[in-house]
C-alpha cells in the first residue's frame, strides 16, 4: 500500500514520456516489489493472528460466536426484586473503596447465547442493537474496567431492555448463572419497557434480587428511591432523523397531541379540547390508508392531511405525552428533541433522572383527571418562561436522551454520585444548559454577610522601587483604626527590601513616578484587557455610574459630626 | 534516466520494506504479551466490549407499542381507581391516601383541631400549633380545610417518656373528622423505646401524613411523608438565631478538622458507630470524643475503654469545639437523627453525616450534597481521608449553605412548620409549585412564593444564577390622595419629569382620593401611558397590590407630592438595575435600639448611617409587591390600614428579612427633605405630630411579628461616578444631581 501510494503519486508524471516496452518491464518490476512487500507483511503478521482471532476480528466479531450456555430446568431462580433495598441494605460499598478520583469501575460480562434445555434461546432478539450501543458506550468510557476482581458495579451481557422479547423465568435463572451474581449484588439491568399483558407492570417482571434496576417506566409504588434509576424510553428516531435546534418562541400550534396509541377515553377528551380551542390545537393519529411498516411510523394525519413525524414536533409550543399501557413512553425523548414543552399526563410516574434533573424547569406535568384542564393550565404560563422550558427541553435531550450511550452514562454517573456524594455533580452541572453555564455568575461569596468590622482588613501593598511613595502609603494607612495587617510585597529582584522602620532615599524615584504618564503602559493595559476577554471567552467586566460614598458625602452638614469627614478633601 | 528512476524505485520500495519491518517490530512485542498472558491462566481474560458486525435487531418493534395499546381493555380511568384502592398504610402516596379536591376550592388551608378538655399538650407541640394558626394558611373552619392538624400531642411516641399520650388510639378514632387520617398531618419528634425504638407510633395512623425526625428510607413514604428535624424544647417559636458564622474566612480551614462529642451506648441499637468513633480520634484535628456516664446504671454496662474515654471527654469544651471546627461529625443515636446535626448547621460546621438510612430532613426539596457530607456508617475508617480530599473552595460553598438553610428552614420551630406545609402544599399546587433552585438558593422557598409566577426570571432574586438581567424598564406608580385642583400641584410636575425618563414604561396614578377621578384630560400629556386607578377601598395597602398592569420588574414607588427630576430617576434606575432585589431610593431613614424604654426606635434624622428607604420616592422589584399583599399577615396589613401610616416601614422590614441586606439610598438633590417635611400643600400626613408616635409603634409591632428587627444598617450612598468631583460639569453624565 505504501509502495503503490508513493508511485501513483510519481507516476502521472512519468509515465506518458516512457515507450510502451519501458512501462510494462516497470510495472512487472513494481508487481513484484508490490508481492514481496506484501508477501514480507503477511510473513510478519502470520504466526499471531493465527491465535490471535479474537483480537483482529475484533472489530468484525459477530453475535453468534459468542460461547452457547444451556440452562438446566431446576437452575435456581433469583428472589423477586426487593423493594425495601438501599444503597446501605442492598449494595456492598466496600466493592467500590476509597480512590482519590471519587469514579465507580464497571465490569461488563462477556457475551453469551442463554439457551434453555432444549436449545431455546431466553430471549426472542437475542443482544439488541440498542443494548450493544449501550455497553459499548460504558466499555470505552472512564468507568470501565476489565478487571472483574477490581470492579464496583457488573453489568449484565444480557440484554431485558424490553420485557416482551423475554422469557421471565429463564432469563432469571440466567442472570443467577452469572459467576459474580451473589444474590444480584452490585449487579445493574437496564430496563425500558417493563411489564406485560394485561396490567403492565410498572418495573421488570424478570427476578432479580437484589440488583439494581435502571427502569424506563417506573411508578412511585415500584421506584425505590436512591436505589433504583429511573431512564427515559429511547427513541430509535433519534438515531436516524436530524431536528436542527429551534430558537425558542412562539409556534403555530399551542399544544400537539401526536402519539398514535392514546386509549379513547383520552382521545374523546383531546377531541373536546379541540373542539373547544380550535387552531390551538393539533390532534393527530395514525394514517389510515398507508400501508403499514416501519415507514408508517414517521407520518401521521389529521382528516386526511399527512405530517411528517417527528418534524411536526417542532411546529408546536406544548406537546402532549400520554401514559399508554406503560408509563414511559418515547414520544417524551422525540418532544424533547424537538424542543417543544412536553406536557406530561402519566400519574404517578417517576420521570427519567428525576433524582438530578428538575423537570419543572423543562415540562409541565398534569393528573390525567386534569386532562380537560390542559388548555388553561398551559395558557396561564408566562410566554418568557415556555422560551426557557423549550430550551430546557432541548437541552435535556442533547445531553441525557439522545443516545444510548447518553442514557447509560447519565445512569452510571447518578450511581457515581451516590457513592461518592461528597463529589457529586451539582445542580447546576445537571440542569444548566452550556449557554447559561457560561453567562451565569455563581459569587463563590453567595451568603449575603455583612461582616463585622471587629476583624478590619489586611493592607497588600505591591511596590516595585519608589520606596518614597511606599512609605508615605504605609504612613497614611497604618493610621486607618480598622488595619489588621499591612503586608508589603516587594517585587523589585535586583535589590533587597529596606530594612526596618530606617527611612532611605532613593534618587531614581522621582524619574520612575512618571511611570503612569508614560503612553505605551496605556498601550499594554488595553493589550491586557483585550487578551484576558479573549481568554475568559466574554468580557466578564461590567460598567456602572455609581460610586460609594459616605451617607452625608459633601451634603451640607456639620464635618464633626460625619463619621468620614475627609474623603475627597484630598 | 531511466537508471535513475530504477534506483529511485528500488529505494522507494526498500524504505517500504524497512517501515514494514519497523511496524511489525513493534507489534511483535505487544502481541506476544498479550499471548503470553492468555497461556498464562487458561482463562481469557476479559477484553472491552466486542464490536460485533451482524446486523442487530432494534430492541423495540415498530409495531409492539401500537399492538399493546389495542389489545388493552382496561381503561386508564379504571386502573387509576385500582391503584388508589390498593396502595394504602405503609404504601401510601399522593395519588392513593390524599384528597386533592378538598384543597380545590379554598386553597391550600389548615385546620388545627380544638384543644379537648382535660387534654395536655407539650410546650413543642403548642409551638407547632400557635405556628400554624398564625400562617396564612389556617383556617378554623374544617368545612374549608385541605389539610387537618391534630390537637392531640403525637410528638413524643415513647412509652416510657412522661410526654406520652395514653390513649391515643381510641381518642384519634373518635375524632368525628378522622375519616381514617386522610388530609391529615401528624406531627412526631420520637417513636418507639428501648431497645429497639421502632418507627411504630403506637396507634393506627390511618391514611395521615408524618410529619416525622429520624425517619428511616424503609419507612418514609416518598412525597407523602415529610422529614423534619429533631428538635429540642428549647427551639424558639419565632425568629429564632442567626447562624454563627460572621464573615468568611479563606482558606476556610478552622482549629479542628473534625469533631463530636456525645453519648455513647454501650449495648442496643446504635451502639456500633459510636463505639468504634475512638478508631478516629487523634486528639489533634480529629477529636471525636464520647462519654459512657449517662442513664442511671451505666456503671453496670461499662466497658474497658469508658474511663479513659470519659476523661478525654472531659479535658474539650463541646462550644469550643464546635465553634473551631471545619467538619462536625453527625453519628446516629439511638434514633436515626440526632440534635448534633442543627448544631452543626448552626455553627456553621459542615455536617458529616454517618447515619445510614436516615432520610434527611426535607429531602424532598433539599439537596443536601450542597451543605453536608453525607457519609456511610460502613467507611468510618474513610472518613477522615474523605474529608481531608474536600477541596477548599467546596468546603467555603458548603459552610455558607449551611447557614443559608438554617436561617431558611430551621432556626425557628414556625419555620420547620411552615417549610413542612410549603412541601405539601407544592404538591398539591403540581405543575405550579417550586423548582429546586428556588428552594436551594437565596433566599429559599418560604420567600419565592410559586404562584407569583413559575419563571424564575421574574423574580429578583435569579438573575445572576441564570445569567439573565431585569427588563430595563419600569413602571411608576403614583399614590395620589388629594384632589387634583391646580396644575401646579406637584403631582403633575412629577408625572411630567417622571414620563420624560429614558427608562419610564408607563406610569400608574393609584387614586386613593375620596374625590371623583379627575378628566382624562386634566392629566399632562405624556409620551408614556399613564393608567389611573381606582385604589381598592383607598387603604394603603392599595399601593402594594400586584396590579397586572405593571409589566415591568422594576416598580417606582412615589408619593404625590415628591420632588424628583428627571436625572435623579434615571440615575436611580441604573443603580437598581446593579441591585434588582434591594429596594434603591431617595428618603433614608434610620432605626436604634432605645435601651432606655427597651424597644425600636424610629428617626428621620439626617445620620451616618440608615436601614430604611422610603417608599415615597423608591425603586425595587416588582415581586415585592406580591410578597407584601400574600406573604404578610393581615394582622399588620390592617393596622397599617387602619393608621394610614407605616406601610413603606413595612415593606422595608419585609425587603431587608428577605434579602439579609440594608436599601440603598442614592444623592438626591438637598431641597428633597425640605419640600417633603414642610411645604406641601395638602394636610400632610407628615405634618401630623401622632404620626411619629405611629410609626415607633409600628417598628416594635413589625418587630415582634418577624420574630427579630430584620432592618441592617448601611453607610453607604451611591453618587454618580463624577459626583462633585472637580472636573468640568460638561463631562458628568448626571448634572442636574449637584446643581442646585
Amino acid at each position: 500500500m505504501c509502495a503503490s501510494g508513493k508511485y501513483s503519486s510519481r507516476g502521472p508524471a512519468l509515465i506518458p514520456r516512457m515507450k510502451t516496452r519501458h512501462r510494462i518491464y516497470y510495472i512487472t518490476l513494481f508487481s513484484v516489489v508490490l508481492l514481496g512487500l506484501i508477501a514480507t507483511g503477511m510473513f510478519q503478521f502470520w504466526p499471531h493472528s493465527i491465535e490471535s482471532t479474537a483480537d483482529w476480528t475484533l472489530d468484525k466479531r459477530s453475535v453468534h460466536d459468542a460461547p452457547l450456555v444451556r440452562l438446566p430446568v431446576s437452575s435456581p431462580i433469583p428472589e423477586r426484586g426487593d423493594l425495601s433495598c438501599r444503597m446501605h441494605t442492598c449494595f456492598d460499598v466496600y466493592r467500590c473503596g476509597y480512590n482519590p478520583k471519587n469514579r465507580i469501575k464497571v465490569y461488563i460480562y462477556p457475551l453469551q447465547r442463554f439457551v434453555d434445555e432444549v436449545g431455546v434461546p431466553i430471549s426472542s432478539t437475542g443482544l439488541s442493537r440498542e443494548y450493544n450501543d449501550l455497553l459499548s458506550a460504558i466499555s470505552d468510557s472512564d468507568f470501565y474496567t476489565d478487571d472483574v476482581t477490581r470492579a464496583c458495579l457488573f453489568v449484565p451481557s444480557i440484554d431485558v431492555l424490553n420485557q416482551n422479547s423475554l422469557r421471565i423465568r429463564e432469563t432469571a435463572q440466567a442472570l443467577a448463572m452469572l459467576p459474580r451474581w451473589d444474590k444480584g449484588m452490585n449487579h445493574l439491568l437496564f430496563n425500558m419497557l417493563p411489564g406485560g399483558p394485561p396490567d403492565y407492570n410498572t418495573a421488570l417482571d424478570v427476578p432479580r434480587d437484589r440488583a439494581l434496576l435502571a427502569g424506563g417506566g417506573f411508578s412511585t409504588w415500584t421506584y425505590r428511591q436512591g436505589y433504583d434509576v429511573s431512564i427515559p424510553v429511547y427513541s430509535p428516531l433519534s438515531a436516524d432523523v436530524e431536528l436542527p435546534e429551534r430558537q425558542p418562541g412562539p409556534r403555530r400550534y399551542f399544544i400537539l397531541s401526536s402519539q398514535t396509541a392514546i386509549h379513547r377515553e383520552y382521545r374523546a377528551e383531546l377531541e373536546r379540547l379541540k373542539e373547544e380551542n380550535g387552531e390551538a390545537l393539533l390532534l393527530l393519529d395514525k394514517c389510515s390508508n398507508l400501508s403499514q411498516g416501519a415507514a408508517s411510523a414517521r407520518k401521521r394525519c389529521y382528516k386526511g392531511q399527512v405530517y411528517d413525524y417527528p418534524q411536526i414536533l417542532q411546529e408546536s409550543s406544548f406537546c402532549v405525552v400520554l401514559r399508554g399501557a406503560r408509563l414511559g413512553q418515547a414520544a417524551l425523548s422525540d418532544v424533547l428533541q424537538a424542543g417543544c414543552v412536553p406536557v406530561i399526563l402519566a400519574d404517578s410516574y417517576i420521570l427519567p433522572f428525576s433524582e438530578v434533573l428538575d423537570w419543572k424547569r423543562a415540562s409541565v406535568v398534569i393528573p390525567e383527571e386534569k386532562l380537560s384542564e390542559m388548555y388553561t393550565i398551559l395558557k396561564s404560563i408566562p410566554h418568557r418562561q415556555v422560551e426557557e422550558m423549550q430550551r430546557q427541553a432541548r437541552w435535556f435531550w442533547e445531553a441525557y436522551f439522545s443516545s444510548m450511550k447518553a442514557i447509560g452514562l447519565t445512569t452510571l454517573q447518578i450511581i457515581n454520585d451516590r457513592i461518592y456524594p461528597y463529589a457529586s455533580r451539582t445542580y447546576e452541572q445537571w440542569n444548566n444548559p452550556p449557554v447559561v453555564k457560561w453567562s451565569s455568575v455563581n459569587s463563590p461569596l453567595f451568603l449575603p454577610l455583612i461582616p463585622p468590622r471587629a476583624p478590619g482588613f489586611t493592607a497588600v501593598v505591591l511596590t516595585y522601587d519608589r520606596i518614597e511613595s511606599l512609605f508615605r502609603v504605609i504612613t497614611e494607612i497604618s493610621k486607618v483604626p480598622s488595619l489588621a495587617k499591612l503586608l508589603v510585597v516587594w517585587n523589585n529582584q535586583n535589590k533587597s527590601p529596606p530594612e526596618g522602620e530606617k527611612k532611605f532615599k532613593c534618587p531614581e524615584c522621582t524619574a520612575i513616578d512618571g511611570l503612569s504618564l508614560d503612553q505605551t503602559h496605556m498601550v499594554e493595559r488595553s493589550e491586557c484587557i483585550n487578551k484576558f476577554a479573549s481568554v475568559f471567552g466574554t468580557m466578564p467586566l461590567k460598567v456602572v455610574e455609581h460610586r460609594a460614598d459616605p451617607v452625608l458625602y459633601k451634603d451640607d452638614f456639620p464635618e464633626k459630626l460625619k463619621s468620614f469627614p475627609n474623603i475627597g478633601s484630598l | 534516466m531511466q537508471a535513475k528512476k530504477r534506483y529511485l524505485i528500488l529505494l522507494s520500495a526498500g524504505a517500504c520494506l524497512v517501515l514494514l519491518f519497523c511496524l511489525g517490530g513493534v507489534q511483535l512485542p505487544a502481541a506476544s504479551r498479550s499471548r503470553h498472558d492468555r497461556s498464562g491462566n487458561g482463562y481469557r481474560p476479559d477484553q472491552p466490549w466486542p464490536h460485533f458486525s451482524d446486523p442487530l435487531q432494534p430492541f423495540l418493534p415498530w409495531d409492539q407499542t401500537d399492538t399493546e395499546e389495542y389489545n388493552l381493555h382496561i381503561s386508564p380511568r379504571q386502573k387509576r381507581d385500582v391503584n388508589t384502592g390498593v396502595y394504602k398504610s405503609k404504601r401510601c402516596r399522593m395519588d392513593s391516601c390524599f384528597d386533592f379536591s378538598l384543597c380545590k376550592k379554598n386553597g391550600f388551608k389548615v385546620y388545627v383541631y380544638p384543644l379537648q378538655k382535660g387534654e395536655k399538650i407539650s410546650e413543642s407541640y403548642q409551638n407547632i400549633l400557635s405556628s400554624i394558626e398564625g400562617s396564612r394558611f389556617y383556617t378554623s373552619d374544617p368545612g374549608q380545610a385541605c389539610l387537618f392538624v391534630l390537637s392531640l400531642d403525637t410528638l413524643d411516641r415513647d412509652q416510657l417518656s412522661p410526654q406520652y399520650v395514653h390513649n391515643l388510639k381510641t381518642k384519634v378514632q373518635n375524632l368525628p373528622l378522622w375519616n381514617d387520617g386522610r388530609n391529615h398531618l401528624i406531627f412526631n419528634l420520637y417513636s418507639g423505646t428501648w431497645p429497639d425504638y421502632t418507627e411504630d407510633l403506637g396507634f393506627d395512623i390511618g391514611q395521615a401524613m408524618l410529619a416525622k425526625a429520624s425517619i428511616s428510607t424503609e419507612n418514609f413514604r416518598p412525597n407523602f411523608d415529610v422529614s423534619i428535624p429533631l428538635f429540642s424544647k428549647e427551639h424558639p417559636r419565632t425568629g429564632g438565631e442567626r447562624g454563627y458564622l460572621k464573615y468568611n474566612s479563606i482558606p476556610p480551614f478552622r482549629k479542628y478538622m473534625l469533631v463530636f462529642k456525645g453519648k455513647r451506648y454501650l449495648t442496643g441499637i446504635g451502639s456500633d458507630t459510636r463505639n468504634a468513633l475512638y478508631h478516629v480520634h487523634n486528639a489533634e484535628d480529629v477529636v471525636l470524643l464520647t462519654t459512657c456516664k449517662h442513664g442511671k446504671d451505666w456503671q453496670k454496662h461499662k466497658d474497658a475503654r469508658c474511663d479513659k474515654d470519659n476523661t478525654e471527654y472531659d479535658k474539650y469544651d463541646y462550644r469550643e469545639m464546635l465553634h473551631n471546627s471545619t467538619f462536625c461529625l453527625v453519628p446516629r443515636g439511638r434514633r436515626l437523627g440526632s440534635f448534633r446535626f442543627l448544631e452543626a448547621l448552626q455553627a456553621a460546621c459542615v455536617p458529616v453525616m454517618l447515619s445510614n438510612g436516615w432520610e434527611l430532613p426535607f429531602s424532598e426539596i433539599i439537596d443536601w450534597n450542597t451543605a453536608a457530607v453525607i457519609g456511610d456508617e460502613r467507611l468510618l475508617l474513610q472518613i477522615p481521608s474523605t474529608v481531608r480530599s474536600i477541596h477548599q473552595d467546596k468546603i467555603l460553598s458548603l459552610r455558607q449553605q449551611t447557614q443559608f438553610l438554617w436561617e431558611a428552614y430551621f432556626s425557628s420551630v414556625e419555620k420547620i412548620v411552615l417549610t413542612t406545609l410549603e412541601i405539601i402544599q407544592d404538591r398539591v399546587l403540581g405543575h405550579g409549585s417550586r423548582s429546586s433552585l428556588m428552594w436551594n438558593s437565596h433566599p429559599g422557598g418560604l420567600f419565592a412564593l410559586p404562584q407569583y409566577s413559575g419563571y424564575l426570571g421574574d423574580f429578583p432574586f435569579y438573575y445572576a444564577t441564570l445569567g439573565m438581567k431585569p427588563y430595563p424598564k419600569f413602571t411608576a406608580v403614583i399614590h395620589a390622595v388629594s384632589p387634583l385642583v391646580s396644575q401646579s400641584q406637584p403631582i403633575l410636575k412629577l408625572l411630567v419629569a417622571v414620563a420624560k425618563s429614558q427608562y419610564c414604561a408607563q406610569i400608574i396614578v393609584l387614586w386613593n382620593c375620596d374625590k371623583p377621578l379627575p378628566a382624562k384630560h386634566r392629566w399632562p400629556a405624556t409620551s408614556v401611558p399613564v393608567i389611573v386607578i381606582e385604589g381598592e377601598n383607598k387603604v394603603m395597602s392599595s399601593r402594594f397590590l400586584p396590579y397586572d398592569t405593571i409589566v415591568t420588574d422594576a416598580v417606582l414607588s412615589l408619593d404625590e407630592d415628591t420632588v424628583l427630576s428627571t436625572t435623579e430617576v434615571d440615575f436611580a434606575f441604573t443603580v437598581w438595575q446593579s441591585f434588582p432585589e434591594r429596594i434603591v431610593g431617595y428618603p433614608a431613614r434610620s432605626h436604634f435600639w432605645d435601651s432606655n424604654k427597651e424597644r425600636w426606635g424610629y428617626t428621620s434624622k439626617w445620620t451616618n448611617d440608615y436601614s430604611m428607604v422610603l417608599t415615597g420616592a423608591a425603586i425595587y422589584h416588582r415581586y415585592y409587591h406580591y410578597l407584601y399583599t400574600n406573604f404578610l399577615p393581615s394582622s399588620l396589613k390592617s393596622m397599617v390600614d387602619q393608621l394610614a401610616n407605616c406601610e413603606d416601614i413595612l415593606m422595608n422590614f419585609l425587603v431587608s428579612a428577605v434579602t439579609k441586606l440594608p436599601p440603598i439610598k442614592v444623592t438626591q438633590k438637598k431641597q428633597y427633605k425640605e419640600t417633603m417635611m414642610g411645604q406641601s400643600s395638602r394636610a400632610s400626613r407628615w405634618a401630623d405630630p401622632d404620626h411619629f408616635a405611629q410609626r415607633q409603634t409600628c417598628m416594635n409591632k413589625f418587630a415582634s411579628w418577624f420574630g427579630a428587627m430584620p432592618l441592617v444598617h448601611s453607610q453607604m450612598r451611591l453618587d454618580p461616578v463624577l459626583f462633585k468631583d472637580q472636573v468640568s460639569i460638561l463631562r458628568k453624565k448626571y448634572r442636574d444631581i449637584e446643581r442646585l
